[in-house]
């Protein structure tokens, strides 16, 4: 087993509302590795955002809650540990960055204050010092004129500088594991790839995990070592970035491939649709729930959950399409890549 | 005659501080935008957030007034034109939001919603209004029957089909698309732009497409402009901009767009522009993009160079750039020596 950082097995997390039961993340499975980053990929309301909560014991409960499953940070259970070795585990093993920097940082108090704030929490370190360390992380992060910076205010950043402060503030106590959710989606595509510099740049200084979680496919292909493909609150494949890319096994997978237009794209193609509108949370079936949307759809798909089915090392799908028959399927569509032969 | 077109457009918005609302500076969101729009076609607009997309697409509706510029569609002129003048023009020009939540009024039904422009115009008997609803709604993809839902009961796909089927409700001949599919996922995003080519074939609709994704405006678009603090940086078909860009913005978009293929991610070089977009308040003197650009040399600081053909590749292709990129077969070059097109011409 390679440095393992985190193991989450059968994650279940649902929302009990007045209008039902919202079972936003539904029996997901996965793994951290030292040095490895995840992509966890799906529409909005698959769960991505709310599997990555749990870790953090963040979903507000009322109404929300980890029915199931363990997340193992080591010998440690996330779900069962207490709420004061929890407070250990954020900032210190866990970090998180949120797609917003702008709601997730104080308006009202000094991003030098903040990110030292941060420091002294977790570690032994006087204010003055705390403040001097979150100065060298802005530096760190490609902050110009960091000295000055940490002087100022939220507001006084663009997107992209609130952003590095962000991160600068996630990786000021070395975790091991950075969960970044949406990191990049509110800002413009150039400072997009300077974010996404900063954050390959930290993992490989602090061989750290990361969790990154997005519906850019672009982003994924980029930077992702393997990918989760989410769907109402399941996982419906998961592999090797190359795997997911060129010999992906899920109807919904290939869905996603098909319609996205591409930039490198010579010719201009029609765009293949997934048809239908994404799932009700709260009606979901107890099968698959990407029935109504899936063309392949059998009988018995609606109320019962496929078995995982390993289809390759690192390579797993859920679907209940025999593997030969989803490979003829899989042939007739151009616009889905067949693995090199 | 092009359908539309838009000469030296400018919109600055006044910046006001103190009791007294004094007017203490601008924010040049639009400076002196020029380009046409051929019927038929469907014109990209794209640049980064800031840039002036956006407030192109209202000025040229007329939704906000111009600062100064022309802008004429069909031959008349949109900005002079008297009020009577401009209801007609405005079945011919229609717009569509990004936010499929905040551009319908929730306490409208979708009869309404859709009807509302049918009723002003006075077109029809109520009936036959009602008949051209249920019609709409079926063109977009949607039922009859969901005329006498509220905006709350759909998916953000399907109110983005309802924000169009208003669009289309008095035949227009341009549409102005502003971030249509911003808001959506892909799956749905994909089902919506289809949606959109197949109406722009059916009902022979003229598009102006504002959007920062750059993967979606070179999949819809016949030909795109890039917007930059305001400005037009380089304007052309297509096919040809996304291969052949000459302006070191363009360069460096359409190299910050990640693309979904990693074997090709893995292979591709990247330009990481330094810093930030500067403020429309303030923008830099010379040319807009040079405090950022790598190619940047001291002619670049003193006036920002003008659109001008450079004579490679398609002839609508257009650039402001002292140094843009030449192509000759497979060879792209920069010269050293500055391209005498871009520069401005001393006004007397």
């Amino acid at each position: 087993m390679a440095d393992r950082l985190l193991e989450v097995k059968d994650l279940s997390t649902f929302f009990f509302t007045h209008a039902g039961v919202v079972k936003a993340v539904n029996g997901v499975s996965f793994t951290l590795d030292r040095n490895e980053t995840l992509g966890i990929v799906g529409e909005s309301g698959s769960g991505k955002t709310v599997a990555a909560l749990s870790l953090m014991r963040l979903v507000p409960d009322p109404p929300g809650k980890v029915v199931e499953g363990a997340m193992m940070l080591g010998d440690r259970d996330l779900r069962t540990i207490s709420d004061d070795e929890m407070r250990g585990v954020r900032g210190n093993d866990i970090a998180m960055i949120f797609q917003d920097p702008m709601t997730s940082l104080n308006p009202v108090m000094k991003v030098g204050k903040q990110i030292a704030e941060a420091i002294t929490l977790h570690q032994d370190k006087s204010r003055g010092e705390a403040l001097r360390m979150a100065t060298a992380l802005l530096a760190r992060v490609g902050i110009p004129d960091a000295p000055q910076r940490v002087e100022c205010y939220p507001f006084e950043f663009s997107g992209g500088m609130r952003q590095r402060a962000m991160i600068a503030m996630a990786i000021s106590c070395n975790p091991d594991i950075l969960i970044a959710d949406e990191p990049t989606t509110a800002l413009d595509v150039t400072i997009q790839a300077q974010i996404i510099d900063v954050m390959r740049e930290m993992q490989a200084q602090f061989s750290s995990g990361v969790i990154l979680i997005t519906h850019d496919l672009g982003v994924i292909a980029e930077i992702a070592d393997k990918v989760m493909v989410m769907y109402g609150g399941r996982t419906v494949e998961y592999g090797s970035i190359d795997e997911i890319f060129y010999n992906s096994h899920h109807p919904y997978t290939w869905g996603m491939l098909a319609s996205l237009p591409r930039l490198d794209e010579s010719e201009k193609t029609r765009l293949t649709p997934i048809k239908g509108q994404p799932p009700d949370l709260i009606t979901l079936p107890e099968g698959c729930p990407f029935v109504g949307r899936c063309p392949y759809e059998r009988p018995k798909c609606r109320d019962n959950w496929p078995a995982l089915e390993i289809v390759g090392p690192e390579h797993g799908v859920n679907c209940w399409i025999p593997a030969d028959e989803r490979l003829a399927l899989r042939a007739g569509l151009p616009k889905v890549k067949e693995p090199a032969a | 005659m092009s359908l539309l077109e838009v000469r030296d457009l400018k919109k600055h918005f006044p910046i006001r501080t103190g009791v007294l609302k004094r007017t203490t500076g601008h924010v040049y969101a639009v400076d002196g935008v020029s380009f046409d729009v051929e019927k038929g076609e469907t014109m990209g607009l794209v640049g980064e957030s800031g840039g002036g997309k956006s407030t192109v697409g209202r000025t040229v509706l007329r939704l906000t007034p111009a600062t100064g510029g022309n802008v004429t569609f069909e031959g008349i002129d949109v900005m002079k034109a008297s009020r009577n003048e401009m209801q007609k023009l405005r079945r011919d020009m229609q717009v569509v939001f990004q936010d499929p939540y905040a551009s319908l009024n929730p306490r409208m039904r979708v009869r309404n919603i859709v009807g509302e422009a049918l009723t002003i115009h006075d077109i029809g008997t109520k009936a036959a209004r009602k008949q051209r609803v249920a019609e709409l709604l079926e063109i977009v993809g949607l039922n009859a029957e969901h005329a006498e839902r509220y905006p709350h009961e759909f998916s953000g796909g399907q109110r983005q089909r309802i924000g169009v089927a208003r669009a289309l409700a008095l035949n227009p001949k341009l549409i102005v698309l502003d971030e249509p599919v911003s808001a959506l996922d892909v799956s749905i995003r994909a089902q919506v732009l289809n949606l959109l080519e197949d109406l722009q074939d059916e009902f022979d609709l003229t598009y102006l497409f504002v959007s920062h994704d750059l993967s979606v405006v070179k999949h819809i678009s016949d030909r795109v402009a890039v917007m930059y603090l305001g400005k037009l940086v380089e304007i052309s078909d297509s096919a040809v901009l996304y291969d052949r860009p000459q302006h070191p913005y363009t360069e460096a978009l359409l190299s910050a767009v990640p693309i979904p293929d990693p074997h090709t991610e893995r292979s591709r070089k990247r330009i990481v522009l330094e810093g930030d977009v500067p403020s429309p308040a303030n923008p830099p003197k010379g040319c807009v993009f040079h405090p950022r650009c790598p190619r940047a040399q001291e002619i670049c600081t003193t006036a920002m160079p003008t659109l001008a053909f450079t004579g490679d590749a398609g002839e609508r292709h257009e650039v402001a750039c002292y140094f843009p990129a030449r192509f000759s077969g497979d060879q792209r070059t920069v010269a050293s020596e500055p391209f005498e097109g871009s520069r401005p011409v001393a006004r007397t």
